[in-house]
């Protein structure tokens, strides 16, 4: 009997060794030579904090470790080598505080919001917290990963409260006009809502980072919409484009156009005189203002950029 | 002359603890407790009245006692033994009414203390991360407990207006959680495995039962009139708090969570109502400002320490923090021996 055990042991001792080797093995090739003890405690470290629950998210249902460590590392490659992003004027970010960034919206899928939220992470070193329509957080999964990437509902309370709290916050007045509109219509900004979002801003005192994408336009051009079914499914639109529905899964590739992002100077909404924010002559003149200057830099941009493509 | 308090709902756990526990204030003279059943728990100084609120009898209490101060904490019967859901809507609603129109006949009555709940937001994706006192619901709920907290805090409202005399606190308590606490949700979070809403990780947020209770005592005395939502401070998803607990979750469609829930007799004790799902696919976030500012109330535990109370009592699940983190310690000495073999 002890001579089985002890045969036992040495069997599962050898196995053991047998796993050992095959982990390091893989964590060299992964890691590299140097780093790879380390990263892999980190990763098992990781592992653990996100099976027990050991992690925080804020009220809004932010998780910075998952953000930082899963959904930013995935949306990278996209940005990077697909799209090949140009970022100019990240400086005009404030690195620190509350600040309102106002985006144009397209792409029939917030791809570009979620660019931006990239470009805003690796260029400015700040988290951006999107604020999306309220289809978004209805939907399972995209509903559930939006909330751990820092997004909240598109409302005034939750805008407010998140630049109150010196947050970067990202909004897209165009909503989904700008989104779901047609390709022909492409470049050409939409109405911008009713001015909530400068209101927001009025109120909290934060300055509004305009910021203009080109490229999101076509990596699905949107030729038509299937309203009957959009209103079976409570949607805004169901996208038709030149491959989509057609050819199913291999249709939801977006197309590789060439992005650009450009960040532009702050506009300073803290020299208004208090109670501004109800004006709703000055708020739909700072809407307007905000709006022209990202349409004259989308001008601009589409004439630096020498393709679609490249 | 000291206080003359009444308690409602002190047949259940929490009433009895917060009756024996106001009975031993100094500026309390006389602590009467009512409900239908008596209390298990000795209640000590608490004079207990075995009385339906629905029931006029209730008056004559308040009457010949000469009330002064009426804590109402019968308003919702969430642990599952006060008996099936559509008796306790009953109980709720027509026992509140019963009760205020009692006070309301009753001069001596100076304040009133509400216990509700922050189910009267309802949970739905267009709502706010965090609800304030003074917002509406984006959807009034529609059944269940949660309507039946709407109704009464009509009646309460109603109340305040027709005895502008009397001060109406009302507190919209987050979930109670703590190693006393047994409601449908403590015993939904405690199952061996959890089923939760397929694709949905919705933000919770506690009340320890301790700061509850310290919450109601301070309210009692304190005389701030309005409604307060009373929460710990930050949030835990439903996944984080079941992986504190050790428990594995499975993804469930919303539809068939339902009816997994009245068929799996474990699960009919966990409440999975169709107002429990929504909650479980929404969440809901509360703004705790006039808790601090107004009522002047600051809870001890903030929502991830109260729930870590109930998870220090509550049985360790298959896959409890420390047996991870053992995994853990030992996967790091296979990797260290791996490291001794590979330079060999």
């Amino acid at each position: 009997m002890g001579d089985g055990d002890g045969q036992d042991t040495l069997r599962a001792e050898q196995s053991a060794d047998e796993i050992a080797d095959s982990v390091v093995d893989a964590a060299r090739e992964v890691f590299g030579d140097d780093l790879w003890e380390r990263r892999l405690a980190e990763l098992l470290a990781f592992l653990r904090r996100r099976i027990t629950g050991a992690y925080e998210v804020d009220d809004f249902g932010f998780d910075v470790e998952f953000t930082e460590r899963f959904l930013l590392n995935a949306l990278r490659p996209l940005a990077e080598k697909w799209f090949r992003i140009d970022v100019r004027g990240a400086e005009n970010i404030p690195s620190v505080g509350g600040a309102l960034v106002v985006s144009n919206h397209s792409g029939t899928v917030p791809v570009d919001g979620l660019m931006t939220a990239l470009v805003v992470h690796d260029h400015a070193d700040r988290f951006l917290r999107m604020l999306g329509a309220d289809l978004v957080f209805r939907l399972p999964f995209i509903g559930e990963l939006a909330r751990k990437g820092g997004a909240t509902l598109a409302s005034t309370e939750d805008a407010e409260r998140l630049l109150s709290a010196d947050e970067l916050v990202g909004v897209w007045p165009e909503g989904y006009k700008g989104i779901g509109k047609p390709f022909s219509e492409r470049y050409r900004l939409q109405r911008f809502g009713r001015g909530g979002f400068v209101s927001a801003a009025l109120r909290t005192g934060v300055p509004i980072v305009p910021c203009s994408v080109v490229g999101a336009e076509e990596i699905f051009p949107l030729v038509g919409n299937i309203t009957s079914l959009a209103r079976l499914l409570r949607v805004p639109y169901i996208p038709v484009t030149p491959f989509f529905p057609w050819l199913g899964v291999l249709g939801m590739v977006p197309l590789p156009s060439k992005w650009l992002i450009e960040f532009g100077k702050p506009l300073r909404t803290d020299s208004y005189p208090a109670g501004s924010a109800d004006d709703a002559m000055l708020v739909r003149n700072v809407t307007d203002q905000v709006r022209e200057t990202i349409q004259q830099t989308l001008h601009s941009l589409l004439l630096y950029r020498e393709g679609v493509f490249s | 002359m000291g206080r003359v308090v009444l308690v409602t709902g002190v047949g259940r756990d929490f009433g009895g603890r917060f009756a024996s526990r106001i009975a031993k204030d100094p500026v309390v003279d006389r602590v009467i407790g009512v409900d239908v059943v008596p209390s298990r728990a000795d209640l000590g100084d608490v004079h207990f009245v075995r009385a339906d609120i629905r029931h006029p009898v209730i008056g004559k209490v308040i009457a010949d006692d000469k009330v002064d101060t009426v804590v109402h904490l019968g308003v919702i019967a969430t642990t599952s033994s006060a008996g099936r859901r559509a008796s306790m809507r009953e109980v709720s609603v027509v026992g509140s009414m019963q009760l205020l129109a009692a006070c309301q006949q009753a001069a001596s009555v100076e304040r009133l203390i509400v216990k509700s709940s922050a189910r009267v937001y309802g949970s739905s994706p267009s709502d706010p991360a965090k609800f304030s006192e003074d917002m509406s619901p984006r959807r009034i709920p529609s059944s269940g407990l949660g309507k039946a907290s709407v109704e009464v805090e009509g009646y309460v409202r109603g109340f305040a207006r027709r005895r502008p005399d009397v001060r109406v606190t009302l507190l919209r308590f987050a979930n109670l959680i703590g190693p006393q606490v047994d409601t449908m949700m403590a015993r939904y979070l405690e199952l061996p495995i959890v089923p939760t809403v397929l694709g949905f990780d919705p933000r919770l947020q506690f009340c320890h039962d301790e700061d509850a209770l310290d919450a109601l005592h301070h309210s009692s005395l304190a005389d701030v009139p309005g409604s307060f939502n009373v929460a710990g401070d930050h949030v835990l998803t439903l996944a984080q708090a079941v992986r504190r607990l050790g428990r594995p979750h499975i993804g469930v469609p919303p539809l068939a969570l339902g009816t997994l829930g009245s068929l799996i007799p474990q699960l009919r004790q966990a409440d999975l109502s169709a107002e429990q799902i929504l909650f479980l696919t929404y969440g809901r976030g509360l703004d705790t400002t006039a808790m601090r500012q107004n009522l002047g109330f600051e809870p001890k535990f903030t929502t991830p320490e109260a729930f870590g109370d109930f998870a220090a009592r509550s049985r360790p699940g298959a896959m409890h923090p420390e047996r991870v983190a053992e995994l853990e310690r030992q996967l790091a000495t296979l990797i260290a021996k791996g490291r001794i073999y590979g330079r060999r």
